[in-house]
């Protein structure tokens, strides 16, 4: 494919007011957009909200001694639980599995459609989008809040403005309040929560994620993505000019103009200029300069110009989700190619499969049982008075099942090999049987005495245990010291 | 940069630092406001941190630093920490000293609270000669087997903690003397070798057989008031079994010789002086679980 020069469609910037060493915030009233993507985003914000809200009073019945919170981290059980699964903290992997899995997946979605996740996923995006709801309940839209600002202060304007704070503040709360609800049990923490009997830490939680979800929401808003947020310039490392981004079509659009009813369109491009994009915006920019750091690609601005589009009868899409070289190509009077099959895009594709599947088989195939054996280091062996050698263990048996078991223990791999475990009689068959706690590790601990005919330098055997009930077999190989070489 | 030459980027329509590395040019956009704000509050926070809590030191005429309103000290804090601690763990604490051996090592709790005191104290005072885990070394016993000199019962492992062994300002120590037999001339060197070769003997090891005959007499006369006439040893003297494979000083031949010569008579403090009981009692218990406890 022939190389296209990317043309930027911005005419070159009047000489320029002296500039001052600081940004003073310019005000953002965004004006409510009516369309397909607003659409999508009411109902992507109401899923996502929903879920955030109502999954940690899911239950799931995993029997006695055991939370039954479908979703909970419990940090004091140091568990976590997902639904039918139980991570135990030494399988943190599959958490760091899961952030893998994320972040190529906003890598993957990123280099196909661009700022999706910005636009809308992203809980700054949903929480300011609710946020500017509210606002929009109590003080009108962009014109009327913009004529309320304007204002003195008067009865209206203030109980309007008091009215938007208190319940912006109390979605903040019950937002802290909803997180702290994934690390502890839902229904309980919900009443010692408010008769002061939870824990400091989820006071503090609550706490920090009220405040941080008013200021961030409420009051910063665009700011946070602009200044504050690592993304859009990561962003800018992932997404190219194959990407689907949100779009002015320059190349349909220029030389932009107003237009009067019934004058020709000959001659001049599609953008009558009439800034609805710009106005809402609730990033405050004109997609009409070209991808900019700011723009979050929310695709309210399609919305909008489609619907002016269609007022002035000319064909919609104007702006539209559409690739730089795209636009280019049509602009240099070549046909249109999308490439959504690109290197980048099939390596993390590719590489999402095969994570996702190394983690769907490490879970399906992971035992729910582990024997951990811990050699004593001192002393590494101790010798007896008949000049045996003897070997201290610490067995850990993890069950991580609902179910006691009880498990029978031998080893053997050394002549003359003895097994003793402290604390336990062996049954009158000579079986060492040891009861393990469902939900649970439980220690023993062994001494292994080996012959001092048979002892000599380093040896190994193995320990096997065996589920009494189902026959599950367990084998540990570990080694045994003896003075020698 | 002068107001006439200012460099403006064309596309953002931003001016530039003036700066260029390879082409790319620095701009230089305006900071927020609020930065600048939230940089004041950060000055403001530090003037409010340095009147509340320790900070300017070696003010003239001070000869510290500042203390700070609150008062605040981590030497302190650290103090109090320590103290409350060991007032969370006095209850503990008392338990032990109520309770019998016995119903320590049998009651689940007060077993795993004197385990967790007794191996932390047994690695401050007892590891540096005993070893970690009681791993021993030559001249200072195992304790995680199964040979003991004085007592290998909970009660006597508490004794031997409590007054020492050989410890002389403690009237009540656990005491013995083997005399020296060469140093102190009561030994010809032939009668040593004679004996020492009847000693390794009783372990089964491979001797002189004449020697050893020679010193079996030896042995009779001089040894087995202590030691036993089937060199077994006794416990009531610390006198050790010569017929196991468990030797404190060395099983070679030269080892023995030296004991023998010179006599060994090791010494253990009475940690009674040094540690309270409750300790004493955590530590017989831990010792007592390491392998050998009888």
């Amino acid at each position: 494919m022939s190389r296209v020069t990317l043309i930027t469609p911005k005419s070159p910037p009047p000489a320029p007011p002296p500039q001052d060493l600081y940004a003073k915030r310019k005000q953002i009233y965004p004006k409510l957009a009516h369309g397909k993507f607003r659409t999508v985003k009411w109902v992507a914000m109401a899923g996502m909200l929903g879920i955030y809200y109502l999954v940690p009073w899911l239950r799931w019945d995993r029997g006695t001694g055991v939370p039954d919170q479908a979703v909970l981290a419990d940090f004091g059980g140091e568990r976590f639980f997902f639904f039918g699964i139980e991570i135990w903290p030494q399988e943190a992997y599959y958490l760091a599995g899961l952030m893998i899995l994320a972040a190529l997946g906003l890598f993957l979605v990123t280099s196909l459609f661009g700022r999706v996740w910005c636009g809308y996923a992203c809980p700054q995006t949903v929480w300011t989008d609710l946020y500017i709801w509210v606002e929009r309940a109590f003080e009108g839209d962009r014109a009327a809040r913009m004529r309320l600002d304007a204002k003195p202060m008067s009865f209206n304007k203030a109980w309007r403005k008091v009215g938007k704070h208190a319940v912006w503040l109390f979605i903040a709360f019950v937002t802290g309040g909803a997180f702290i609800l994934y690390f502890h049990d839902a229904q309980m923490i919900a009443q010692t929560f408010f008769i002061g009997e939870a824990p400091l830490s989820a006071y503090w939680f609550a706490a920090i994620l009220t405040f941080t979800t008013y200021a961030l929401a409420g009051t910063m808003r665009e700011q946070v993505c602009t200044y504050l947020c690592p993304w859009p310039r990561i962003q800018a490392a992932l997404t190219d000019e194959h990407a689907l981004n949100v779009t002015y079509r320059y190349d349909r659009g220029e030389p932009r103009g107003p237009h009067r009813k019934g004058e020709s369109w000959d001659g001049r491009g599609d953008c009558i200029d009439c800034k609805q994009c710009v106005q809402v915006c609730p990033m405050g920019i004109d997609i009409r300069d070209g991808a900019q750091l700011e723009c979050i690609h929310c695709a309210l601005c399609i919305d909008a110009c489609d619907e002016m589009m269609k007022k002035v009868d000319r064909p919609t899409g104007l702006i539209a989700y559409d690739t730089d070289v795209a636009v280019a190509r049509r602009a240099a009077g070549m046909p249109t190619q999308y490439r959504l099959i690109r290197a980048r895009t099939v390596l993390y594709a590719a590489l999402m499969v095969a994570i996702a599947a190394l983690m769907a088989w490490g879970l399906l195939n992971r035992g729910t049982f582990e024997v951990n054996v811990l050699k004593d280091r001192s002393p590494p062996y101790v010798r007896l008075s008949e000049g045996d050698i003897r070997n201290g263990y610490t067995l850990k048996l993890v069950n991580k099942s609902g179910e006691a078991r009880e498990m029978s223990l031998e080893a053997n791999g050394i002549d003359g090999l003895e097994l003793e475990v402290i604390g336990l009689e062996a049954t009158e068959a000579g079986r060492m049987l040891l009861p393990v706690a469902a939900h649970g590790v439980d220690r023993y601990r062994i001494f292994v005495t080996v012959p001092k005919e048979t002892a000599d330098g380093r040896d190994h055997f193995t320990l096997l245990l065996q589920d009494t009930a189902t026959g599950e077999l367990h084998g540990n190989r570990t080694s045994f010291m003896a003075p020698g070489d | 940069m002068s107001e006439h030459n200012k460099d403006i980027d064309q596309p953002t329509g931003v001016e530039t630092t003036g700066h260029e590395w390879d082409g790319i040019k620095e701009l230089n956009n305006p900071l927020p406001r609020w930065w600048l704000y939230i940089w004041y509050a950060t000055i403001a926070f530090s003037i409010g941190y340095m009147v509340v809590m320790p900070a300017i030191p070696a003010l003239p005429g001070m000869g510290t630093n500042t203390r700070g309103l609150a008062g605040q000290s981590d030497r302190i804090a650290v103090a109090e920490q320590v103290e409350s601690l060991r007032t969370q763990r006095s209850a503990s604490g008392a338990a032990l000293l109520t309770a019998s051996l016995e119903e320590i090592e049998t009651d689940r709790e007060l077993q795993q609270f004197a385990m967790a005191s007794g191996e932390s104290a047994f690695g401050d005072n007892c590891a540096t000669c005993h070893g970690a885990g009681g791993r021993g070394a030559k001249g200072y016993p195992t304790l995680a087997d199964d040979a003991w000199l004085w007592s290998g019962t909970l009660e006597g492992i508490q004794y031997t903690l409590q007054h020492g062994i050989r410890h002389e300002e403690d009237p009540e120590t656990r005491f013995s003397l083997m005399p020296a037999f060469g140093r102190d001339r009561l030994l010809e060197r032939q009668e040593i070798d004679d004996v020492v070769n009847h000693v390794l003997s009783l372990s089964g090891r491979e001797v002189d057989e004449a020697a050893s005959s020679r010193g079996a007499e030896i042995f009779a006369a001089q040894c087995a008031s202590c030691h036993g006439a089937d060199g077994a040893g006794d416990r009531t003297f610390g006198a050790p079994n010569l017929t196991d494979d468990i030797w404190v000083f060395g099983s070679e031949y030269r080892d023995v010789y030296n004991s023998v010569y010179n006599a060994r008579n090791a010494h253990m403090p009475a940690w009674g002086e040094r540690l309270d009981e409750a300790t004493i009692k955590s530590l017989a218990v831990y010792v007592h679980s390491l392998g050998g406890g009888e």
